[in-house]
């Protein structure tokens, strides 16, 4: 099974290379563009197989190494 | 005095910090990241700046379960007296031991240069060579070093006089370089024995590189 996680900053948490990025796709005139944020994705290749026990196994692993939840959100995806 | 200084693979600041409380006539001793315990005359425990697993995850985020970090919570815990420079404050906030985080800076840059900080507590036995109000020049060099803390913990930071330093012009007027809540340089722990900072002290030594005024700093662990 597949583990994809995202990482991104919290909501209120200033996202200085969104704005960044924001900015640019301004300049090149892509005006409809309300938000950016930007995360990381993290792709996790499991020997579970079993979703409940990988989903509490990635859980685990977002909370003590994958995401910093000071400042961070994750959300977790299994395939 | 003993101080012990911590090495992890990518950390590059080991040896200066070992200049600077050596020209203030400690003994030291670098510890490899390996090491399951401190040696135990430590009166002091630095965690020198750098970067850490190359930065990798998240400034600290791997070096916290290094071996030695075991042995550095407990002596914390136990009332020790640690010292988190640059990336030892990216460490010491990822491992728990002090409050909030680092992110990048608001700018992006990477920024490497003097800039000024004012003593906000003097409480303590890092800051207590110095006086609340004085402005020190210290160099700065991160790219991650924009504190961050939520509402309520800056509130108790503030009430627990755990706020040490704030980045400021040479007048002792905020100007904040990387976008830091309350433009904030340098925290303690709330029992006041673990510190934090991201300017660097120990390159601040000698008058002929720029500025001696690390020295001030370092010296309030000498006493104590």
């Amino acid at each position: 099974m597949k583990a994809i996680v995202n990482v991104f900053l919290k909501a209120g948490v200033l996202d200085s290379q969104g704005k960044a990025v924001h900015h640019a796709l301004d300049s090149l005139h892509f005006d409809g563009v309300k938000d950016v944020r930007v995360g990381k994705q993290i792709v996790l290749q499991l020997d579970e197989n079993d979703k409940e026990k990988a989903m509490a196994d990635v859980t685990k692993m977002c909370e003590e190494l994958l995401a910093n939840t000071v400042i961070e959100d994750y959300n977790i995806e299994l395939v | 005095m003993k101080v012990s200084i911590l090495q992890f693979p990518g950390t590059n600041c080991e040896f200066d910090t070992q200049y600077a409380f050596e020209k203030l006539g400690c003994n030291t001793e670098i510890v490899w990241h390996k090491a399951e315990s401190l040696p135990s005359d430590t009166d002091l425990l630095v965690v020198a700046g750098g970067f850490s697993y190359g930065d990798y995850l998240r400034s600290g985020a791997i070096a916290k379960f290094s071996p030695v970090m075991k042995a550095v919570a407990e002596y914390a815990k136990s009332g020790g007296k640690v010292l988190g420079i640059c990336n030892g404050f990216q460490v010491l906030t990822e491992a728990r031991l002090l409050p909030g985080a680092l992110k990048r800076n608001e700018g992006l840059h990477f920024i490497s240069k003097h800039h000024h900080l004012r003593v906000e507590n003097n409480d303590n036995i890092f800051l207590k060579k110095l006086n609340n109000g004085d402005v020190v020049n210290i160099p700065i060099a991160h790219h991650d070093g924009n504190y961050y803390i939520n509402e309520e913990g800056l509130k108790e930071l503030e009430a627990n006089g755990q706020i040490l330093l704030r980045y400021t012009d040479e007048d002792g007027n905020i100007k904040n370089p990387n976008g830091s809540v309350e433009s904030i340089a340098g925290v303690c722990n709330k029992e006041k024995n673990v510190f934090g900072l991201m300017p660097h002290p120990e390159r601040a030594m000698e008058a002929v590189l720029g500025s001696a005024d690390g020295i001030a700093m370092l010296k309030g662990f000498l006493e104590s």
